[in-house]
């Protein structure tokens, strides 16, 4: 019995030993309460806050037009309605940000490396046993867990209310989409949070870092767009000598290079994911539309449009990444 | 023979064409407080950060505690503090905040990290502001944080880079004092660098003086300035109560003595050049001519001289 009784007390001392946490994520855990300390971060979150009240506050006062409205295949996703309806004044919540992602990473991430580096932290931290990747990855890491919790109280406080609002219980596939749509604003943000990093790497000084950050932003979000319609448009002879396969191939063409900047396909994902009746991103032809029923797609099938889209997200992400660890591993750290 | 714990082989570390250190070679044994003296722009702190593995060497190998650096960086760190020149700290975190954080990044068991992040406050005399945000602190209070920061992951050995820059004399002793005192308590191996010749004086066994990335010269004190002014002549300096008259009759009678070149009459002082150290008998010849002696002064090489002269030897 005694024997018994030893060999218990040695098991549980043994499970209430808490092993110390690896670096990594001690270095995630400072970094997350950090940015939740900064005044930075709560501006941004009262920004982000403001934007997803203002637009469910909308959606809320025309859900009732939306949801009879028949002659919409969309209009029985009640969840998806909410997200999505607008009065014409205020952009939907996933519009909005797609402008306000780029800020929310920019600004995590912005002076993630020279900051560091120039209060003299940086040395400090590298002197210690860890490995320097770590410090990189712990940035990312710890910014992205950020966002990622953000979007998903957003995304169940919206469901909440609605379920209160309404009384109608939310179904799997418009959770799913609901969800999906959370993953692809981290991924999205995440984005540009790797390139802010990089960034910081590139730019001693944190200002420098954070303009370029903008400017590519600026640049991506208004000159692009703008740019490729020009260069276009020089290319594309008299359209009314034109075939009809001709103009639909400069379309595609032009869409193609649209899709070169990461807020079209994050518009593109996001459309697809939250409107069930979007069947293609691209122009269609009046034969594959033929015989069509206007009905809104299975989740699986939305999914596999908007999956090179995704993909081209991630893609972007990484490579962001690469370069910056690229970049780091071989840095001198002397200030 | 025991083993040098910090042990450098043909260290060398080029900038492009610019060569920042050159084919150094160090041993420093355990327990040892080693000064490395040079100007700025010496190659101090890239040597310092090849021995961490922070920065990669040309060529030529660094062995800090058996474990090569540039390979293995990571048991390096484990077992060395180090404090950057430039000390830097999280601002928004109380100073306890970022003790225990550092001691979290080197695997210090959750249980014991609270108590022995006060402990080293305590050692370096900070227990009072334990709580203040690192933003608040003076120069001095963040160097005597940087060793408590050095010295909660309990290293073997400690390298402090520059520690004693910006602080006020009386705090630079006494921070020497608490290096020195450490060292000896727990048998810490110290690397000091530093252009500040006094400070390394103080408290250091050996010094290396390193000029544009080499090692000129290495030893204690003694050594170092026996072996530069081994050819140069002593300077004895005498006071007298009276002043003296000009011409002064015992002149030559002082010039006869063995060893003495050269004689500088100044009122009540002389200044008696030889080539060896004969002050007992230049005083016994003051004595012996009635002269009322009130100070005799051996003029001796300090740092100072050995640093200005290396200097001059290496800018030629």
């Amino acid at each position: 019995m005694s024997s018994f009784v030893v060999s218990f007390r040695k098991n549980t001392t043994e499970n209430t030993h808490v092993p110390p946490s690896t670096p990594f994520w001690v270095m995630v855990r400072r970094e997350i309460s950090s940015h939740i300390r900064s005044w930075r971060f709560v501006l941004l979150l009262g920004l982000v806050a403001l934007t997803f009240f203002g637009s469910i506050y909308v959606s809320f006062g025309n859900i009732r037009d939306a949801v009879n409205n028949v002659k919409d295949p969309d209009h029985l996703f009640l969840y998806l309605k909410l997200l999505t309806t607008t009065d014409g004044n205020l952009p939907a919540f996933h519009v909005l940000l797609s402008f306000l992602g780029p800020l929310l990473g920019i600004s995590l991430g912005f002076d993630a490396v020279n900051s560091e580096k120039q209060n003299g932290t940086l040395v400090r931290i590298l002197a210690q046993p860890v490995y320097r990747d770590n410090l990189l990855l712990s940035k990312f890491t710890g910014s992205l867990v950020l966002v990622g919790v953000l979007f998903l109280v957003l995304t169940l406080i919206m469901v909440g209310a609605g379920i209160f609002v309404t009384g109608v219980m939310i179904e799997v596939e418009e959770a799913l989409r609901i969800l999906s749509f959370a993953i692809i604003c981290v991924m999205y943000v995440g984005f540009w949070l790797s390139l802010s990093i990089l960034l910081s790497i590139a730019f001693t000084q944190p200002a420098t870092s954070a303009l370029a950050a903008i400017g590519v932003w600026l640049f991506l979000t208004v000159f692009y767009q703008i740019g490729i319609s020009m260069v276009v448009k020089a290319l594309v002879p008299n359209t009314s000598i034109m075939s009809e396969t001709d103009i639909l191939s400069y379309n595609e063409l032009l869409f193609r290079l649209l899709r070169l900047a990461p807020s079209q396909l994050f518009t593109d994902a996001t459309t697809t994911l939250l409107m069930p009746s979007v069947r293609s991103l691209g122009p269609i032809t009046m034969e594959q539309m033929a015989g069509a029923i206007p009905s809104p797609l299975s989740y699986k099938e939305s999914l596999m449009i908007v999956w090179p889209q995704v993909s081209g997200l991630i893609a972007a992400t990484f490579a962001c990444f690469a370069l910056s660890y690229y970049l780091f591993m071989r840095r001198e750290v002397r200030s | 023979m025991e083993n040098p714990i910090i042990e450098l082989r043909g260290l060398t570390k080029c900038y492009g064409s610019v060569k920042a250190v050159d084919d150094l070679n160090l041993n420093i044994q355990k327990g040892e407080i080693f000064g490395l003296l040079g100007p700025n722009g010496a190659g101090k702190t890239t040597t310092i950060l090849m021995m961490l593995g922070l920065t990669e060497p040309t060529a030529g190998t660094a062995h800090v505690c058996g474990y090569n650096a540039t390979t293995s960086p990571i048991p390096v760190k484990r077992k060395v503090g180090y404090m950057p020149d430039s000390l830097g700290f999280y601002d928004n975190m109380t100073a306890l905040e970022n003790l225990m954080y550092v001691g979290e990044l080197n695997g210090i068991p959750q249980a014991e990290i609270k108590e022995r992040a006060l402990s080293v406050m305590r050692m370096v005399g900070l227990e009072n502001e334990i709580d203040k945000k690192t933003s608040a602190y003076s120069r001095g209070m963040k160097q005597r944080l940087g060793l408590a920061d050095v010295l909660i992951k309990q290293p073997d050995v400690v390298i402090l880079d520059e520690p004693t820059l910006g602080i006020d004399p009386s705090g630079v002793k006494e921070f020497l004092t608490l290096i020195r005192q450490l060292s000896r308590q727990q048998g810490l191996t110290v690397l000091l660098s530093s252009h500040h010749l006094h400070h390394v004086q103080q408290v250091c066994d050996r010094v290396g003086i390193f000029v544009k990335g080499k090692l000129l010269v290495e030893g204690n004190m003694d050594t170092l300035s026996k072996n530069i002014f081994e050819r140069k002549s002593f300077e004895v300096l005498v006071t007298l109560r009276n002043n003296l008259t000009l011409p002064w009759e015992h002149e030559s009678e002082f010039l006869q003595l063995d060893g003495v070149k050269q004689l500088g009459v100044n009122e009540r002082e002389i200044t008696v050049t030889c080539s060896h150290d004969n002050t007992p008998e230049i005083v016994r010849l003051f004595v012996l001519k009635g002269y009322e002696v009130m100070g005799v002064q051996r003029k001796e090489h300090g740092l100072d001289d050995i640093y200005q002269k290396y200097f001059e030897n290496s800018l030629n």
